[in-house]
């Protein structure tokens, strides 16, 4: 196989990292909403804190993507 | 068919002084909030009207984010977060109008915006604590032996900061655009395809409406998370003690 092949597959396996982003960000929510419906007048105040988690875990799924971009077009 | 990341190509509208469509939108985008605010606040009546208590509500609520995270002195830093905020959210939605630019699309726009947070939590925080401040990366009531890699530990997150605040930004706007584009593209191939599949050629359609629904929602999100971020960071300026 010719190099550029195994770019294209890397830049491939890159976004299974994604995947597990998702896991993350849904862990995240699905804790918060458990949580939110249990005790439902504590759950407006700890709705940034959701967003912080979830921002902090999405963004190590965006360095998946930015390997696969910079494999893409480098 | 043109390519989904076509959308993205900057192009020099005044030579002379490398005056591109980027700067162009990056004007405007200063300009409608520069407008809307004036136009917004000209009346300054006791009763707000419309326009006002728009104002009025983002007002509020960006003050609220700094308050609650970086307490009563977090709100010097107002100016900064207000003008990051209403920055990145008019961009964000500018650009969610068919044909128009994104500014936020491009990392070294985002880049830019993240050194200046960074930069101002950095010079501040030498400014009011000293070398106090480098207690940042030292957490208290650690183990000892545990301490040099939990201080090489939080050296690399600080640094890493400025490179995952720009970078969410921008990634998730390239991401939305790049997948906006590629089901508008599905919708014209299929309808091009033959009597057969262009039947089939709403159901991309319906899907790319929903897509942008999700994509307004993706735009204010990524400016409040940028937001919230930003007053955590400044926190940390202000108070550097864990």
């Amino acid at each position: 196989m010719d190099p550029t092949a195994f770019k294209f597959l890397g830049a491939g396996l890159a976004c299974i990292g994604m995947g597990l982003a998702a896991m993350g960000v849904g862990n995240i929510f699905g804790n918060f909403l458990s949580g939110a419906l249990r005790n439902p007048s504590a759950a407006d105040g700890q709705f940034a804190r959701a967003f912080i988690g979830a921002a902090l875990a999405e963004g190590l799924g965006i360095f998946c993507l930015v390997v696969a971009l910079v494999l893409l077009f480098t | 068919m043109a390519s989904p990341i076509e959308q993205f190509q900057i192009k020099t509208i005044i030579p002379g002084i490398g005056f591109s469509n980027a700067s162009l939108f990056m004007v405007a985008t200063v300009g409608v909030i520069v407008g809307g605010l004036l136009l917004a606040t000209s009346r300054r009546a006791v009763v707000p009207g419309r326009a006002q208590s728009v104002a009025e509500m983002l007002h509020d609520f960006v003050a609220n984010t700094l308050v609650d995270a970086a307490g009563r002195e977090g709100m010097k830093f107002f100016p900064l977060v207000f003008s990051l905020f209403m920055f990145v959210l008019t961009a964000n939605m500018l650009g969610m109008i068919p044909g128009f630019f994104t500014v936020t699309s491009h990392v070294i726009v985002t880049f830019a915006l993240a050194m200046l947070v960074i930069g101002t939590v950095v010079v501040y925080g030498f400014m009011k604590h000293g070398t106090h401040f480098l207690g940042l990366f030292v957490p208290s009531g650690v183990p000892g032996w545990l301490l040099p890699f939990i201080t090489v530990i939080e050296v690399i997150s600080f640094l890493s900061r400025p490179i995952s605040l720009s970078l969410r930004l921008f990634a998730n706007m390239l991401a939305g655009h790049i997948a906006l584009k590629v089901f508008g593209s599905f919708v014209v191939g299929l309808g091009s395809a033959g009597i057969g599949l262009a039947i089939l050629a709403p159901l991309p359609l319906i899907m790319a409406v929903a897509l942008t629904a999700l994509e307004f929602l993706v735009a204010f999100l990524q400016a409040y998370v940028f937001t919230v971020l930003t007053c955590i960071y400044l926190n940390d300026a202000l108070h550097p003690g864990h």
